[in-house]
């Protein structure tokens, strides 16, 4: 018998060309609060969806077990009946419905067949006692603040008598005060016995609160730590989540010069127009001619929503401030009119927003620059098989041919595609939103050595990005933005990652 | 044996393209056999071809709305009210025929850009917006024919669209002289430009069908042709509807494939975000395309009121659903961004070709709604399981 209520061993998680977790050991001990950290795509959340049945049995490799029980989760509802709760970042509530309605959403209190509504009603008030919530159950959900909605959440998990409760970063879009009321929480759920698993940025956060600490890097466990350890601080913390030997991967620097400022923006802050919610404070930032300028960030530090409001998208966000190009000032309406000036936006998403996947190659590359190949709007397509050939072969894309569609690409190509497409567009200022997430090592190189190159051709390009070695390897100037701010511009000669990571958590 | 082999794997590779083909030879031959060969008649074909003028231009339209994932439930209604508004213009106003013409065109343009508009700039979901809009013109089709019930158009002139046919250059018994040269410089048009096409394809090393193969297509498509010619020639010769039907044909087809607007339109379809962060403007295009739409319902109301020779209470109804099933019969995909013009004209062929074989054969009314359901599901189910297949 030992004390431990979750242990998962030798976790092996592969995805097609991916090893997302290696052999990782991972074991909470009864009645702790046990901190998960690592970078973004350390393998955090995969371990987080092996557990609960996301990724069901005989997917990975490895054994679970649960209070001694062996475990085989073949979906989410067998570990909720385990007794795991997990609560994500985006909360899971229904808007529209009530307080009490959500609590005892998907497992309600019945009655023979109908719902017994003064049952529900009646454990709901003492489920949100237990939370420390005085609010009137009978209220909708939508009318409630996000602290408010994040401990209905634990409320509902408590309600299905959970042994153990997983939290995905609780706090990532609390303010302080309601930071602080959830930790409250969390530690009087402890003096209760429940255990929790809490997965955080916050580094700080996690130290005032966990009894012991495991840290994921590249898909492996690197260290356990409790409190009394010589590395339970935030400086021993952050050299275990991002030491990894550093590989030779990214192409030497090249002495290269340096232009003039050629994009600048001034007090540039932007309202979510769906959310109603400002996201972008007061940024300045610029980029001179043949520079690479990284902004780092955490996941939701607002990074993706400044380059898309930089680039025309009027109806997703409301912006006020001052853009120039080349010392023009410039207001878009309309991505066209941002492609028109000079600038191009390669998004993160390639498959949702990047390209058409169900269109080919030679349509994709072609699709933002057609006027260029237009004869009074008549497409020229010689003109666009020699043009997706010539990039076929400077960027290496591995394709059939120029008609393959891009959906059988993998992920290393597709992207080329996407950049070759901005490339056609001819900008001077190229955005490029984690160009290399989810690609291979291999590919990896090869956009950096496309970036270096087109650098020295007198572009200029902002690279948005969650590796710091990435961004210490490949940029020249560092902006850091947390929570929609600018929190610090850095030289790449003078950077560390622990700086970085230091602006990136303030 | 090598010819055989390649010959099923071509058919399994591009069922998509080729099923709709397939669906109506069999149609075709099943029917051809059942009525003893009556409905392949020159009479029978050429009644067809007229009678499917306005499923066909229709077809066109929903096409592209489909490709952006729209759909549009108003076009029946808005194409019986426009063919009823032209009847009351030529016999209440009396109003030359071609300005009427001109005024429905442009009226069916209006509606159409209300359409886009709301769907396009307010952001009302096409399905509310169109069915609002038919419950509107099924209003005022009534209104307009209240009075007189169906008014009979005496206009022949008019009444020639539907059911007229191109004068003859050369007056030779029992063959139309120059409906057959009309269908050998088709077919002439037809080889050349895919001999062209194939060159092309070779050149930048795209897979091309082989030799044997390719011979085989264009003989079966050249004698498919020529054989629909020579029976057309048979009888009266090219009908109006046929001309107008194929004028739209080539106008759409042309955009579509060959132009910045065509490919906008597949771009919106295919990846709506992704078309709007490369600069196409997703809102306009979508306009345009409910406003060709407009334009073509009033073109096909036209057309349907013509062949009539009178504009009736009922025109219009569950026009949308035939051009809908013409449309996923003829390979548009219910997931957008997949279809082709053409390949909606063979499906509007399929949804005319079953009711008329079927009224041959003296089925009841009643099975003829029956099957029409049951093919449209048929062909949404072999789009979905195709490209299932596919990934």
């Amino acid at each position: 018998m030992n004390n431990y209520i979750l242990e998962m061993r030798g976790i092996t998680k592969i995805f097609p060309g991916v090893k997302a977790l290696d052999n990782v050991n991972f074991k909470v001990k009864k009645g702790e609060i046990h901190g998960l950290l690592g970078e973004n795509g350390a393998g955090k959340s995969t371990l987080m969806k092996v557990l609960s049945g996301v990724y069901p049995y005989r997917s990975y490799d490895g054994e679970i077990s649960l209070d001694n029980e062996t475990q085989r989760f073949n979906q989410i509802s067998d570990s909720e009946k385990a007794g795991i709760a997990i609560i994500y970042q985006e909360l899971a509530l229904i808007p529209e419905l009530t307080v009490y309605e959500n609590i005892f959403f998907g497992h309600e209190i019945k009655n023979g067949a109908f719902i017994d509504w003064n049952e529900t009603f009646k454990r709901a008030v003492g489920m949100l006692k237990k939370v420390r919530l005085n609010i009137n159950p009978a209220i909708k959900v939508k009318e409630l603040g996000i602290g408010t909605r994040q401990l209905i959440e634990i409320a509902k998990a408590i309600s299905k008598n959970v042994k153990l409760l997983i939290l995905d970063e609780p706090t990532a879009a609390l303010n302080e005060d309601d930071s602080i009321n959830l930790l409250n929480l969390l530690r009087e759920l402890k003096e209760q016995g429940v255990t929790s698993i809490l997965i955080s940025h916050k580094i700080k956060e996690v130290l005032s609160i966990a009894d012991t600490i495991t840290v994921l890097r590249d898909g492996k466990t690197v260290c356990t730590l409790d409190p009394k350890d010589r590395d339970f601080n935030e400086f021993g913390i952050i050299k275990h989540m991002v030491g990894r030997e550093i590989e030779n991967i990214y192409p030497p620097r090249l002495e290269q010069k340096i232009g003039d400022v050629c994009f600048e923006v001034r007090n540039w802050s932007a309202i979510d127009s769906a959310k109603g919610k400002q996201i972008l404070h007061d940024i300045n930032l610029n980029v001179r001619k043949g520079e690479i300028v990284s902004i780092a960030g955490l996941m939701g530090a607002g990074r993706t929503e400044f380059a898309l409001s930089l680039f025309g998208n009027t109806d997703k966000y409301a912006v006020q401030g001052e853009m120039y190009i080349n010392g023009k000032k410039q207001k878009f309406k309309h991505p066209r009119q941002a492609i028109d000036a000079g600038l191009a936006y390669a998004t993160e998403d390639r498959k949702n927003k990047g390209l058409i996947l169900i269109q080919n190659i030679k349509q994709n590359i072609s699709i933002a620059n057609l006027k260029s190949l237009c004869n009074m709007g008549v497409i020229n397509e010689n003109r666009e098989i020699r043009a997706t050939e010539s990039y076929i072969e400077s960027l290496n894309i591995k394709a059939t041919s120029v008609a393959q569609i891009t959906e059988n690409l993998s992920g290393g190509n597709q992207q080329k595609v996407s950049v070759a497409k901005w490339l056609y567009a001819n900008p001077q200022i190229m955005i490029l939103d984690e160009p290399t997430r989810g690609i291979d090592v291999g590919a990896k190189y090869e956009i950096y050595c496309i970036m270096r190159d087109l650098v020295r051709k007198g572009m200029s390009i902002i690279m948005i990005s969650s590796e710091l070695l990435e961004i210490l390897g490949i940029s020249d100037r560092i902006y850091v933005m947390n929570k929609g701010r600018i929190t610090g511009e850095i030289m790449t000669s003078e950077a560390t990652q622990e700086t970085i990571m230091q602006k990136a958590m303030l | 044996m090598q010819l055989f082999l390649e010959f099923k794997s071509l058919i399994k590779k591009n069922i998509r393209e080729y099923g709709m083909y397939i669906a109506l030879v069999v149609i075709c031959a099943f029917f051809a056999i059942m009525t003893k060969g009556n409905f392949m008649s020159s009479r029978n074909i050429s009644n067809l071809i007229s009678q499917s003028g306005y499923v066909a231009v229709l077809a066109v339209g929903m096409t592209l709305v489909l490709i952006i994932k729209w759909i549009d439930l108003s076009i029946g209604f808005v194409a019986g009210f426009l063919g009823a508004l032209a009847a009351v213009l030529i016999v209440q106003q009396n109003m030359p025929m071609e300005i009427a013409c001109i005024i429905v065109i442009l009226a069916g343009i209006g509606i159409g850009m209300f359409n886009g508009f709301l769907v396009a700039k307010v952001g009302v979901p096409a399905f509310v917006t169109t069915l609002a809009v038919m419950l509107i013109f099924r209003g005022s089709l009534l209104e307009i024919t209240g009075a007189t019930g169906t008014i009979v158009i005496p206009d022949e002139k008019f009444n020639a669209i539907g059911n007229g046919f191109i004068p003859d250059i050369a007056n030779v018994e029992g063959i139309h002289v120059l409906t057959l040269i009309i269908g050998m410089l088709a077919i002439v048009a037809y080889i050349i430009s895919q001999f062209i096409s194939r060159k092309n394809l070779k050149r930048y090393q795209f897979e091309v069908i082989s030799m044997p193969i390719f011979i085989f297509k264009l003989i079966f498509i050249s004698v498919l042709i020529g054989y629909i010619v020579w029976i057309l020639a048979g009888y009266n010769g090219l009908s109006w509807t046929a001309v107008v039907v194929a004028l739209v044909v080539v106008i759409y087809h042309f955009i579509m494939s060959k132009t910045a607007l065509g490919r906008h339109i597949y771009g919106v379809g295919g990846n709506k975000e992704a078309a709007e962060l490369s600069g196409i403007n997703v809102r306009r295009i979508t306009f345009l395309v409910f406003t060709s739409m407009g334009m073509l319902a009033g073109l096909a109301g036209l057309l349907y009121t013509s062949r009539q020779r009178s504009a009736m209470p009922t025109a219009g109804t569950l026009f949308e659903l035939d051009a809908i099933a013409a449309a996923f019969v003829g390979g548009v995909s219910a997931a957008g961004g997949v279809g082709k013009v053409t390949g909606s004209i063979i499906g509007a062929l399929v949804m005319c070709a079953l009711p008329n074989g079927m009224k041959l054969m003296g089925v009841s009314i009643s099975y003829e709604y029956i099957i029409r359901g049951v093919i449209l599901v048929l062909a949404v189910v072999f789009d979905i399981t195709t490209r299932k297949t596919k990934s």
